[in-house]
């Protein structure tokens, strides 16, 4: 008698965990196109993250602040090293480094109108800073890039702080692109291209190389801006610790970290989601940088790359970062990935705009099309007009006050009354690989793993 | 012409910054000579009016940085990245230039009597780059805009990845670099060469150039150019 295969009900349609189907969709487009996958956003892979910490508020042994009356200061220094006219913010949310031409002038204008009327800073990106910024913002910090689109003296000497980019989290090592549906004239006259093309960014300064000669060029922004204006160096977190040490050795006022959960505009997936460290691990790597240099709070540090709560700002203060940028969470207080936009008073719903992308609210990271069905990463003159400065302003400003609310509630919570002291010693881990990167103990336990 | 005089054995880098960084009016048409620069770095940079600088000697890393309007002379040879950014005016370098000259200029003219490094006109956004001697591996790389005009050879993988700045070699080339490509010169080009050696102060037959621009093939994403991006 002939023997037949035995199947069995559920393992019909069990799905393998190497080869699941994102994994078969890739295979199956990478084979029929043979040209690897382009997107924006961050990570999607889960890290670990800020979530994995929790604080430890006061209790007998710490006497918290009353939560809504009692002061908890939030003003914040940045450049205080060297530059003649440091930063001062009212608030250490700063708004992160995205370019005009990833970004509408519209929203580059609602950023900046929303981080002055909150007293924090908003950054340029690359391409060059634009009119419509530089008028919305009562401080700027200037971008320069190893493209160097759009640098040039004028707008030096306009900036209130200029930041030379090493390295994105998104993408340490490797250079963005812009493709060509969102190389408009404007944009193409900015950063000296011909209309229409994919624009790729350089990885490397096209004029120094290495720590020693980044010494050189920080002296000579200082000489040009007559030593007044603060250097940040931003670098993506990888080999965090020696490059927090470098960017000191080489002079700067201000080290940004960007942690891989950091945004892009248009970048390889495979460089998004496979290169660089979380932003947790890198926080903790540039602390101790700083605090082997005996540096800490002569050099400030930001630390950016998925930073989307008060509650994580809190957490990144209190393991020693000096001021946090963010640059997806605005987009997304703008509408990103939001099902609706708002436009002639009132709401519409993107979902069309969203099919037409083969996607939906909630899932879209299609920022390199052009095509952003909520108007925000777009040049296209009828897109960008579903957010307006205005309404784009009101939003951003009330997640920066919501943020900062958060903020100073657990700040008063950990009985501080001002959020710069917040502590590690303020925080637990939830699990063992955020207490073994945080460095602090995993909850409940004394226990820091490779320390304790 | 008032001639001002900073010998730096003296004064500092900064001082002579922090002068030429003076009112535009005050500065126009003044003469300011740097004295024993024994290769200073950061000499006159950031400089925006039409003032005359000498360099008397080598100077180091970013001579003449963002320069607007001036005209910059160094005597000797000069650092890393001079130049660098310059949105209009002249330099010229009667020596050598170090690596990365002219990078991503954006206006202006340098001239290099003697060789260049490495990188020469990298990123070129519309300067133009005259140089008497020879040039480096990858120089012209990712160049936008802007011209370079090099009478003597050129190293490795020339105007790799070129955009739109057009190059003119009368020497030899080791080898193109992606998507670079000779091209016929017109009269036009041959104009444009004879302009720019005579603003360079050099004699050379502008005929005996050759043009080398963009195949424009990797202006578009795509497969078919495997490895080249």
């Amino acid at each position: 008698m002939e023997a037949k295969p035995v199947h069995f009900a559920r393992l019909q349609q069990e799905e393998s965990a190497g080869y699941d189907r994102s994994t078969i969709d890739y295979i199956h487009t990478a084979a029929q196109r043979g040209l690897y996958e382009i997107r924006g956003l961050g990570a999607k892979r889960k890290v670990p993250h800020f979530d994995d910490l929790l604080f430890l508020g006061a209790s007998l042994s710490r006497y918290p602040l009353e939560g809504y009356r009692e002061k908890c200061a939030t003003r914040t220094v940045l450049g205080t090293r060297f530059a003649k006219k440091p930063i001062v913010l009212d608030i250490p949310i700063t708004i992160a480094g995205m370019s005009f031409g990833a970004l509408s002038a519209n929203v580059k204008e609602a950023l900046g109108q929303a981080a002055t009327a909150m007293g924090t800073s908003t950054t340029t990106g690359d391409g060059g800073m634009t009119q419509e910024e530089r008028r919305s913002s009562k401080t700027l910090v200037y971008q320069c890039l190893p493209s160097r689109y759009g640098w040039n003296p004028d707008d030096v000497r306009r900036a209130d702080a200029i930041e030379i980019v090493i390295g994105q989290g998104a993408k340490p090592g490797g250079g963005g692109m812009l493709l060509g549906q969102k190389v408009n004239p404007r944009v193409a006259a900015m950063r000296t291209l011909p209309a229409g093309i994919d624009q790729r960014s350089a990885s490397r300064h096209p004029d120094w190389t290495g720590p020693d000669d980044l010494l050189i060029k920080i002296q000579e922004l200082r000489e040009i801006t007559d030593w007044e204006k603060p250097i940040y160096v931003k670098v993506g977190a990888t080999r965090t610790f020696n490059d927090v040490k470098l960017a000191v050795h080489a002079g700067a006022d201000v080290v940004v970290i960007d942690g891989m959960q950091g945004g892009t505009a248009a970048t390889q997936t495979c460089f998004i989601e496979n290169v660089g460290i979380p932003t947790l691990a890198a926080v903790r790597q540039a602390v101790d940088a700083l605090e082997d240099l005996n540096m800490k709070g002569q050099v400030q540090l930001i630390v950016s790359g998925g930073i989307r709560t008060g509650a994580d700002i809190a957490k990144a203060l209190a393991m020693g970062a000096d001021a946090v940028a963010i640059g997806q969470g605005m987009l997304m207080a703008l509408g990103c990935n939001s099902d609706t936009y708002f436009q002639n008073g009132g709401l519409h719903s993107a979902a069309v705009d969203y099919a037409a992308l083969g996607t939906s609210a909630g899932f879209c990271h299609h920022c390199h099309t052009g095509k952003c069905p909520v108007g925000v990463t777009t040049q296209d003159t009828l897109l960008e007009q579903r957010v307006q400065p205005e309404e784009g302003s009101r939003r951003v400003r009330n997640y920066l006050k919501t943020l900062n609310m958060e903020l100073t509630t657990i700040a008063r919570a950990c009985g501080k009354q001002n959020v710069h002291h917040l502590e590690p010693e303020d925080l637990v881990a939830l699990t063992v690989e955020a207490a073994a990167m945080a460095r602090v103990p995993l909850a409940g336990t004394s226990w820091i793993p490779g320390l304790t | 012409m008032e001639s001002v005089i900073f010998d730096l054995e003296k004064a500092t880098v900064r001082e002579v910054n922090q002068f030429l960084h003076g009112a535009p009016e005050t500065l126009e048409g003044r003469q300011v000579t740097v004295v024993s620069p024994n290769g200073a770095h950061n000499l006159a940079v950031g400089v925006d009016a039409p003032v005359q600088v000498l360099i008397d000697g080598h100077a180091g890393y970013y001579a003449g940085g963002m320069n607007k309007h001036a005209t910059i002379i160094v005597e000797g040879s000069a650092g890393t990245g001079v130049a660098e950014n310059m949105m209009s005016g002249k330099v010229h370098v009667k020596g050598f230039a170090s690596n990365g000259a002219g990078a991503s200029a954006h206006g202006g003219l340098l001239v290099i009597d003697g060789d260049a490094g490495l990188r020469c006109g990298i990123s070129l956004k519309g300067g133009d780059i005259v140089v008497g001697g020879s040039v480096g591996s990858f120089s012209a790389f990712m160049a936008q805009a802007g011209r370079m005009v090099i009478c003597g050879d050129a190293g490795d993988a020339l105007g790799d990845s070129l955009y739109e700045a057009v190059l003119y070699v009368r020497g030899s080339v080791k080898s193109l670099g992606a998507d670079a490509r000779y091209e016929e010169m017109t009269d036009a080009d041959v104009s444009t060469v004879r302009d720019l050696l005579k603003a360079a102060g050099l004699n050379h037959d502008p005929m005996s150039f050759r043009r080398i621009a963009s195949a424009r093939t990797l202006y578009h994403w795509n497969a078919d150019a495997n490895q080249e991006y």
